[in-house]
C-alpha cells in the first residue's frame, strides 16, 4: 500500500521500491544530514531543543503534547543513566501510520533519536515495537545494524565524542502497552501494567532512571525540524498546531491508506484524497482520532479541518490521526459494542473501575444489540463510565468510556430504538 | 529443553539490555522459545525464567498477559483474524466468517487434522490492509478477500 | 515540611508524605486495601479516592504527593460518591458469601461495603468464579472468587519476602492470583499474606472453618521460637488455641511473624502431649499421680546423692524454656548441691566461659543491629535461623547496608550480598584470620595479639575487611553455625578483636526464644559440668527440663548413650517422644507456653512476660510450680512462690535488678586455640528450622512443608567423585561407629572436604557430633 504524502517524513520516498527503507535510500533524500550537521557544527543541545520547540511539534501519540517542552523536562547534568524510548506500540484501533514509517523509512525514525538522544544526552535507547507487525521489527533491526555499521549508531558517531546506541524490543500482543509507562514495565520485562504518576518517565522512568518517551512519529519529524528549520516545519501546518501529519484513513472509503498532509486541511479534503466513501453510501461517522476519541456525525465531521484545535473544538479529539469512516449502513450499537469489548479484552486489570466497568459496559451494550436492552440501560451506562473515567492510573478506562458517551449521545435515537424494537434502527451491513 | 540456535538467539536479545536487567529479555525469550516449540508449556516457561534469572511466577505473568503468547497447544498455523472495528469497516467480519466456514471450525479452536487454529485478534495496526490475518504471529498477510484466503489457505501445508 | 488541610483540620507532614500518611498522623481513616504501610505503593484499587481542592478529578490518597497548601476533604460528596463507585464495582463480581467465610467478621471488604455499598445490586450479569488454587499446607487460596485484585500478596513475596512467590496472572477481568503453576508458597514467611489479604482469599489452612473469629477471645503472648520474641496475638475457643496473629511491635516483628511462630501452635493440641505424669517401672510406663511421681523423683535424686555425691547429677534445659522455669531449676540445683547445669545442649565448645564478660547477646537493640552500615554474618543459615530478622535486614540492605556472609553453607539471602566466603566449619577461623589481617592493612597505628602471620586474604575477604572499615557502625554476628561449632571461642575471640579494630560490635543472634535468659540463669556454677562434659563424662542421674536428648544434643549418639547408663532420668517436658520413652525413668507433663505464666529474655535482652492463655491440658501443670514443690519437698528453703511474677522477681533481684549491665558479649583476654586440623570429612549439621523446638517439630502442617522434607546429605561433587558415589544415590555415613544410610546430592556450592548433613532430625539422631568427622562410603 502507497502512502499519499505532501509532507515531511515521506518526502522523496518511493513505496513501490523495495529498497526504499535502506540507508543508502535514505541518505540520497538527505537522510543523516541533519544529524551530520549538529555534530559537525556542534550545534548545542539547547538550540537542539530550541528548533524543535519552534517547530511547534505535537506528540503524535495521541496527546499531543508539545515535543519540545518534553525533552527540556529531561535532567540535563544527571550523573546516572538516561533513556530515551520510542513507542511504536500502535495498538489503537485505526491506527497504522507508525508501521509504515518502520517499514518505508526507518532511518527518519533512528536519525531522529540519534538527534533526540544528543539533545538531552542520552547514550542508550529502545524502540517498542508492537509484536504483531513483526517482520517490521526484523525490518527495523536491519536498518539499526545498517546505522551501526555506518557509525551513526555506537561509540564515538561520526567520530566525535558522542556514543549512542538503539535497540529494538517487541511486545507481544497488548495494546496497553501503548501507555508509556506500561511500555516501560513491559520494557522492564514485566506486565504491561502502567504506573501511578507522579513520578513520571522524565524523572522515573525505565529501571528507575529518567526516561524520555515519544511516539515514532513524532521522532521521524525531527531530522526535517533540524535539517529544514522549525519554522519551515511549523509553516507547513496552521500556529499551535505544526507541521504535517500522517492521518491513517480506514474504514468505508475507497482508498484506505496514510495519508501525510498539512495540518488544518479540511476533513473533507481529506476524505477526497482517500478516493470518497465507497459504493457511494452516505457518510454517518467518524471517529477522527483513534477509537479511544469520541464519534462525531458525518456532518459536523465534514466541516472540520484536520488539527488539534478544530478536532477539539467539534468534541472530540485529533488522537493518533486515526480517521475510521462509517457508512450509512452501520448499526451504531453494533459497532459500540466491537469497540466495548475491545477495552474490555486489553483492560490491563490493575485499576478496579476499569478491571470491572470495561466489562460492564460490555455486557449492557452486548445486551441491547441482542435485543435484552432495559429502559434505564442507558442511565446505567452513562453511570457507570461516571464511575469509570479519571478515576484510574492511566487514560485506558477514559478510552473506554469516550465512545460510550459520545456514541450514545450523537445516536442516541439508535440505541433507544434497539431497546423498544429489541432490533437494529438501520439494516447494519459492516462493509 | 531449546536447541543451541535458540539459546543464542535468547542471548542477543539479553545483551540489548544493561547487564543487571536480563529480566527485560523474557518477553524475546519466551517468543523464540513458543517459535521453537510450538507452545508454551509450565516446563517451557520455568525453563526460560531460570535461564534468565527471574522467579518463575514472574515469567508466567508475562507468558499469560500478552495473547500472541499460546498456554495451549495450538494447529501448525495460528490464524489470526482482527475483527476490531476499523478492520470489520474493511470486511474483518466477512473474512473472519468465511475462514470459519471453510476451515469448519470457531474461534479459539482447531481443526481436527492438528493444522489450523483460528483465534480472534485486536488491532494489529494494519487497518489500511483491512482484512489482515496473522499467520502463525509473525506473518501479516493484507487485503484478504475470498480468493486470497483460498490461495494462502492452499499454501499452507 | 509541608502544610496540608484534611476535612478542615490543618497540619503539617514531612515532606515526601502522601495524603495517606498525612491523613493517618492526624487519625483521619480513609477507606483502602491495597495501601499497606510496609508496602511499595499500588494505587490499583481506588478505594482512597479522596477530593483535592484545584484538581480536576478525585485522586487517591495513597498516591498523591502532599503539596504545600493544599486542601483534601475526604468525606465531601465528590469524595464519598467517587469511593462509593469503587465499592460497587469490588463487589459486582464478589461472591458476598459471607456467611461462610473465614474472613467473616474481620473482613475489610465486609466492614467497608456495609459503609459504602449500595443497598440492592445493580450487577446482573453472572458473577466471575476464579478456580482454587493451591499454595501449600499454611496458605489455603481455595475461594479466589473473593479476591480483590489488591496485590498486597505479590507486593509481599517480592518486596518483603525477597521472591516472587505469588503472581498476578492473565490480565483484565481474568486476572488471577496464583503461584507458578507446580509451586507452593514456601517462603519461611509466607503466612503473613493471610494477614495481608482484605478478604477471604487466602486464609490459614489449618485454621480454616474451625471457628469464627467473633467466637474467639484474643490473649497476648510470646513466640517461643526463635530470638527476636515476635509479639504475638493467640486467640481461644472452648480453651483450645485456635490461631496465632502477629502483634505489631515495629521494634521487634514489625507487623509480622514467622511461619513457626503462626502455625507451631498445632502441636500444643497434638496427640503427642504428654498429659498424665508416667514413671517406668520394670520397663514398662505406668501412669500416675503428681504426689507419687514428684516423690519418686526425690528418692531418686537423693539416693544418687548419697551414693555417688551431688557431681553425678545434671540438669539440662532448653533455652526455650522460661525465666521462671530455668530460674527455679537451677534453684533447685543448687538445693541440691548440683552445679552442673547448661542450657547448650547444641553447643561444643565452652572455651571461653571462664573469660567471657557477661551474657551473650545482640550487642545492640534490634532496630539498632537493622541500622548497621555493614554487617558481617559468620556461621549461619539466617533465613532458617532468624526468618524476621533476616526479612528486615533485607530492608536494611536495600537502604545500604552491606552485608557478607562467612558460612559453611551458601544460603540465598534473597537479598544482595557484598562478599561471601563459604568454607569449612574449621575455615571460618581462618576466613576471619583474614579479614582481621586485611583490616588491620587498612588501619595503619593498629595491631592485634592475635597471630595472623600466615594468612593471604582473598579478595573477599579484603571486601568485607572494606566494608567493616569504611562503614562506622559495624557489627560481627554470630549465628547458630557458629555458635554450636567446636570452634564457637575462636570465633568469638575473632569476632571482638575485629569489632575492637573496626569500632563495631559483635552480636550473637539469640538461637531460642529464651537463649539470653538461659546465658543469665543456667550455666554452670563452680566447678559444674558444662553441658558438654555432662555427656563425655557421664552423670548417674539427668533432670531434663524441655529437652528432647535425641534432637536437642550437639552429639545425640553421646548424649543418648549416657543418659542409656544412668540410674535415673527426669524428664520434664510438654510432649511424649520415643527418644524419651527409651531414656526416661519418670515423665512429668509440663504446661507449654500457653498455659503458663512466664518471661522470655529476646536476643536483644528485652524481658517480655506472658500470661496463659488457656488452662493446661489434662494433668500438665506449669514447670515452675513443679519445681516449687520439687523444692518443698527436697525441704529447700526459699521455694515459696505464689506465682510467676514472685519468682522473675526474685531471679530479676539477683541479677540487680536490671539485667542489661549484665550483658557483654567482651572476653578478659583474647587467645586462640590452636584448632586440631582435621583430616577428612567433616559434616555440616545445621538444624532445620522446623526441627528447632519441640513445638514446631509436632506442628503437621509446618511438617508438612517444603522446609520439613527429610533432609538429604550434600557434598561437593568432587567429595562425591572422591568416594566413587554418584548424585542421588544412597550411601553410608556414619560417625563414632554408628552408621545411617541416607540419599545424597551433589551440591557444587558446598566447600571441599564437608558432607551437609542436617542434625535433630529422626533420620539422623543415631549419628555423632553436628561438626564432627564423618565417614561416606558406598551403599
Ligand atoms: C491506553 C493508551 C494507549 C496508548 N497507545 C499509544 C500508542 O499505541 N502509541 C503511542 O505512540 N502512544 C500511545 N499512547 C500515548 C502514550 O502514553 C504517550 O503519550 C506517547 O507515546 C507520547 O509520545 P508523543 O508525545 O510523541 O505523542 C497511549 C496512551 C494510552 C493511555
Ligand atoms: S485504567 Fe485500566 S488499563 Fe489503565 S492502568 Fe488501570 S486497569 Fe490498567
Ligand atoms: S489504597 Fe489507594 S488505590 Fe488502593
Amino acid at each position: 500500500m502507497a502512502v499519499f504524502t505532501q509532507g515531511v517524513i515521506f518526502e522523496g520516498v518511493d513505496t513501490s521500491d523495495p529498497n526504499c527503507w535502506t540507508l543508502d535510500a535514505y541518505v540520497k533524500r538527505g537522510g543523516y544530514e541533519a544529524l551530520k550537521r549538529i555534530l559537525q557544527q556542534g550545534i548545542s543541545q539547547d538550540d537542539v531543543i530550541a528548533e524543535v520547540k519552534g517547530s511547534s511539534l505535537r506528540g503524535r501519540g495521541g496527546a499531543g503534547f508539545p515535543t519540545g517542552l518534553k525533552w527540556s523536562f529531561m535532567p540535563r547534568n544527571f550523573p546516572g543513566d538516561k533513556y530515551l524510548v520510542c513507542n511504536t506500540d500502535e495498538g489503537e484501533p485505526g491506527t497504522f501510520k507508525d508501521r509504515d514509517i518502520l517499514r518505508f523509512n526507518p532511518h527518519s525514525l533512528i536519525e531522529g533519536m540519534i538527534i533526540a538522544g544528543y539533545a538531552m544526552g542520552v547514550k542508550r535507547a529502545y524502540n517498542y515495537i508492537h509484536g504483531e507487525i513483526f517482520e517490521d521489527y526484523v525490518l527495523f533491526e536491519r536498518a539499526l545494524d545498517e546505522a551501526r555499521a555506518a557509525g551513526f549508531l555506537g561509540e564515538n558517531i561520526l567520530g566525535t565524542s558522542f556514543t549512542f546506541d538503539l535497540f529494538a524490543h517487541h511486545g507481544y500482543g497488548a495494546y496497553i502497552c501503548g501507555e508509556e509507562t506500561a511500555l516501560l514495565e513491559s520494557l522492564e520485562g514485566k506486565k504491561g501494567q502502567p504506573r501511578f504518576k507522579p513520578p513520571f518517565p522524565a524523572s522515573f522512568g525505565l529501571y528507575g532512571k529518567p526516561t524520555t518517551i515519544n511516539n515514532t512519529e513524532s521522532f521521524a519529524s525531527v531530522p526535517f525540524i533540524i535539517r529544514d528549520g522549525g519554522q519551515k516545519f511549523l509553516e507547513a501546518g496552521k500556529p499551535n498546531n505544526g507541521g504535517t501529519k500522517l492521518f491513517s484513513v480506514s474504514g468505508h472509503v475507497n482508498r484506505p491508506g496514510n495519508y501525510e498532509i498539512p495540518l488544518g486541511t479540511p476533513f473533507s479534503v481529506l476524505l477526497e484524497m482517500a478516493g470518497g466513501m465507497k459504493n457511494g453510501k452516505k457518510l454517518k461517522a467518524v471517529i477522527p482520532g483513534g477509537s479511544s476519541a469520541p464519534v462525531l456525525p458525518g456532518d459536523i465531521m465534514m466541516d472540520c479541518t484536520m488539527d488539534y484545535d478544530s478536532i477539539s473544538k467539534a468534541g472530540s479529539m485529533l488522537g493518533s490521526g486515526a480517521v475510521i469512516v462509517m457508512n450509512e449502513d452501520i448499526c451504531m450499537v453494533k459497532a459500540l459494542e466491537r469497540l466495548a469489548y475491545f477495552y474490555h479484552e486489553e483492560s490491563c486489570g490493575q485499576c478496579t473501575p476499569c478491571r470491572e466497568g470495561t466489562g460492564w459496559l460490555y455486557r449492557v451494550i452486548h445486551r441491547i444489540e441482542h435485543g435484552q436492552g432495559r429502559p434505564d440501560d442507558l442511565d446505567l451506562l452513562t453511570s457507570v463510565g461516571n464511575n469509570m473515567a479519571g478515576r484510574t492510573i492511566c487514560a485506558l478506562a477514559d478510552a473506554a468510556v469516550f465512545p460510550v458517551r459520545s456514541f450514545t449521545k450523537h445516536f442516541r435515537h439508535e440505541f433507544e430504538y434497539h431497546i423498544e424494537h429489541k432490533k437494529c434502527l438501520v439494516e447494519h451491513k459492516w462493509c | 529443553m531449546l536447541s543451541p540456535d535458540a539459546l543464542k538467539q535468547i542471548d542477543r536479545e539479553v545483551a540489548k539490555y544493561p547487564a543487571d536487567q536480563a529480566r527485560s529479555a523474557v518477553m524475546g525469550a519466551l517468543r523464540i522459545a513458543q517459535t521453537e516449540l510450538g507452545w508454551l508449556s509450565t516446563e517451557t516457561i520455568e525453563f526460560v525464567a531460570n535461564y534468565l534469572g527471574i522467579p518463575p511466577v514472574a515469567a508466567y505473568e508475562v507468558a499469560t498477559f500478552y495473547n500472541m503468547y499460546d498456554l495451549k497447544p495450538v494447529g501448525k498455523y495460528k490464524i489470526t483474524v482482527c475483527t476490531n472495528l476499523p478492520c470489520a469497516l474493511g470486511g474483518g467480519v466477512d473474512c473472519a466468517d468465511y475462514l470459519k466456514h471453510k476451515l469448519g471450525i470457531g474461534f479459539g479452536e482447531t481443526t481436527p487434522d492438528g493444522k489450523f487454529t483460528l483465534v480472534e485478534g485486536e488491532c494489529m495496526g494494519a487497518c489500511g490492509d483491512a482484512p489482515v490475518l496473522l499467520v502463525n504471529n509473525h506473518s501479516m498477510c493484507s487485503f484478504m478477500s475470498h480468493e486470497a484466503i483460498d490461495k494462502k489457505l492452499a499454501e499452507l501445508k | 515540611m509541608l502544610e496540608i488541610e484534611i476535612d478542615g483540620k490543618k497540619l503539617t507532614v514531612p515532606t515526601g508524605s502522601t495524603v495517606m500518611d498525612a491523613a493517618h498522623s492526624n487519625g483521619t481513616y480513609i477507606p483502602h486495601f491495597c495501601y499497606h504501610k510496609k508496602l511499595s505503593i499500588a494505587a490499583n484499587c481506588r478505594m482512597c479516592l479522596v477530593e483535592v481542592e484545584k484538581a480536576p478529578k478525585p485522586l487517591p490518597a495513597c498516591a498523591t504527593p502532599v503539596t504545600d497548601g493544599m486542601k483534601v476533604h475526604t468525606h465531601s460528596d465528590t469524595a464519598v460518591k467517587a469511593q462509593q463507585g469503587v465499592m460497587e464495582f469490588l463487589l459486582i463480581n464478589h461472591p458476598l458469601d459471607c456467611p461462610i467465610c473465614d474472613q467473616g467478621g474481620e473482613c475489610q471488604l465486609q466492614d467497608l461495603a456495609v459503609g459504602y455499598g449500595g443497598v440492592s445490586s445493580r450487577y446482573q450479569e453472572e458473577k466471575r468464579a476464579v478456580p482454587a488454587k493451591e499454595m501449600g499446607p499454611l496458605v489455603s487460596a481455595a475461594e479466589m472468587s473473593r479476591c480483590i485484585h489488591c496485590t498486597r500478596c505479590v507486593r509481599f513475596t517480592e518486596e518483603i519476602g525477597g521472591y516472587q512467590e505469588i503472581g498476578m496472572a492473565h490480565r483484565g477481568e481474568h486476572s488471577q492470583i496464583l503461584p507458578f503453576l507446580n509451586k507452593t508458597v514456601d517462603s519461611e514467611i509466607s503466612g503473613n499474606v493471610i494477614d495481608l489479604c482484605p478478604v477471604g482469599a487466602l486464609t490459614s489452612k489449618p485454621f480454616r472453618y474451625s471457628a469464627r473469629p467473633w467466637e474467639l477471645s484474643r490473649r497476648k503472648t510470646v513466640s517461643p521460637h526463635d530470638g527476636l520474641g515476635a509479639n504475638m496475638i493467640v486467640q481461644v475457643k472452648h480453651n483450645r488455641v485456635m490461631r496465632a496473629l502477629p502483634l505489631e511491635n515495629e521494634a521487634i516483628n514489625e507487623c509480622w511473624l514467622a511461619d513457626r511462630d503462626r502455625f507451631s501452635y498445632e502441636a500444643l493440641s497434638s496427640d503427642a502431649r504428654l498429659t498424665r505424669p508416667m514413671v517406668k517401672q520394670g520397663g514398662q510406663w505406668i501412669e500416675t499421680e503428681w504426689q507419687a511421681a514428684l516423690e519418686y523423683i526425690v528418692k531418686g535424686l537423693r539416693g544418687v546423692t548419697r551414693d555417688h555425691g551431688a557431681d553425678a547429677i545434671g540438669f539440662l534445659a532448653t533455652p526455650h524454656s522460661t525465666v521462671e522455669e530455668l530460674y527455679l531449676a537451677k534453684k533447685l540445683a543448687g538445693a541440691l548441691g548440683v552445679e552442673s547445669t547448661d542450657y547448650r545442649t547444641r553447643h561444643a565448645d565452652f572455651s571461653r566461659d571462664a573469660a567471657q564478660q557477661g551474657a551473650l547477646w545482640l550487642g545492640s537493640s534490634i532496630v539498632e543491629l537493622a541500622a548497621a552500615n555493614a554487617l558481617l554474618v559468620v556461621g549461619s543459615v539466617l533465613r532458617k535461623e532468624q526468618p524476621l530478622l533476616a526479612a528486615r535486614l533485607r530492608q536494611s540492605v536495600k537502604k545500604g547496608m552491606a552485608l557478607s556472609v562467612i558460612s559453611p553453607i551458601q544460603e540465598n539471602l534473597l537479598s544482595h550480598v557484598h562478599a561471601r566466603l563459604t568454607v569449612s566449619p574449621v575455615a571460618m577461623l581462618d576466613s576471619l584470620k583474614a579479614v582481621l589481617k586485611a583490616v588491620l592493612a587498612r588501619k595503619a597505628d593498629a595491631s592485634s595479639t592475635l597471630d595472623v602471620v600466615s594468612i593471604t586474604p582473598c579478595a573477599q575477604a579484603e571486601a568485607i575487611a572494606d566494608s567493616l572499615v569504611n562503614n562506622d557502625n559495624a557489627v560481627i554476628a554470630l549465628g547458630n553455625l557458629a555458635q554450636h561449632s567446636p570452634h564457637f571461642g575462636d570465633l568469638l575471640t575473632l569476632a571482638n578483636e575485629l569489632a575492637r579494630l573496626t569500632g563495631g560490635r559483635v552480636a550473637v543472634l539469640g538461637e531460642a526464644a529464651n537463649s539470653v535468659g538461659a546465658e543469665l540463669t543456667f550455666k554452670p556454677s563452680g566447678k559444674g559440668a558444662n553441658a558438654g562434659q555432662m555427656f563425655s563424662v557421664p552423670k548417674k542421674a539427668y533432670v531434663l527440663l524441655n529437652t528432647e536428648l535425641d534432637c536437642d544434643s550437639h552429639n545425640p549418639h553421646r548424649a543418648l548413650k549416657a543418659v542409656e547408663q544412668a540410674e535415673m532420668v527426669v524428664a520434664m517436658s510438654a510432649f511424649r517422644s520415643d527418644a524419651a520413652l527409651q531414656y526416661a525413668d519418670v515423665m512429668l507433663p509440663i504446661a507449654p507456653f500457653t498455659e503458663t505464666s512466664g518471661a522470655f529474655v529476646n536476643m536483644e535482652g528485652l524481658l517480655q512476660a506472658f500470661n496463659g492463655v488457656v488452662k493446661p491440658l489434662g494433668d500438665a501443670r506449669p514447670a515452675w510450680k513443679v519445681l516449687r514443690v520439687l523444692g518443698n519437698m527436697l525441704g529447700a528453703p526459699g521455694f515459696e512462690f505464689e506465682s510467676a511474677e514472685q519468682v522473675r522477681a526474685e531471679w530479676l533481684a539477683g541479677l540487680g535488678g536490671e539485667l542489661k549491665s549484665k550483658l557483654n558479649n567482651g572476653l578478659s583476654s583474647l587467645t586462640l586455640a590452636t584448632p586440631s586440623s582435621a583430616s577428612g570429612l567433616v559434616r555440616v549439621g545445621e538444624v532445620p528450622m522446623y526441627q528447632a523446638d519441640a513445638l514446631c517439630r509436632r506442628a503437621p502442617s509446618l511438617q508438612a512443608t517444603a522446609d520439613a522434607r527429610a533432609p538429604r546429605a550434600s557434598a561437593h561433587s568432587s567429595v562425591l567423585a572422591a568416594a566413587g558415589v554418584q548424585s542421588g544415590q544412597e550411601v553410608s555415613l556414619k560417625q563414632e561407629g554408628a552408621a545411617i544410610r541416607i540419599a545424597i546430592d551433589a551440591d557444587d556450592s558446598l566447600p571441599l572436604g564437608v558432607v551437609r548433613l542436617a542434625a535433630a532430625h529422626p533420620a539422623t539422631v543415631a549419628l555423632g557430633g553436628m561438626f564432627n568427622s564423618i565417614e561416606l562410603a558406598q551403599g
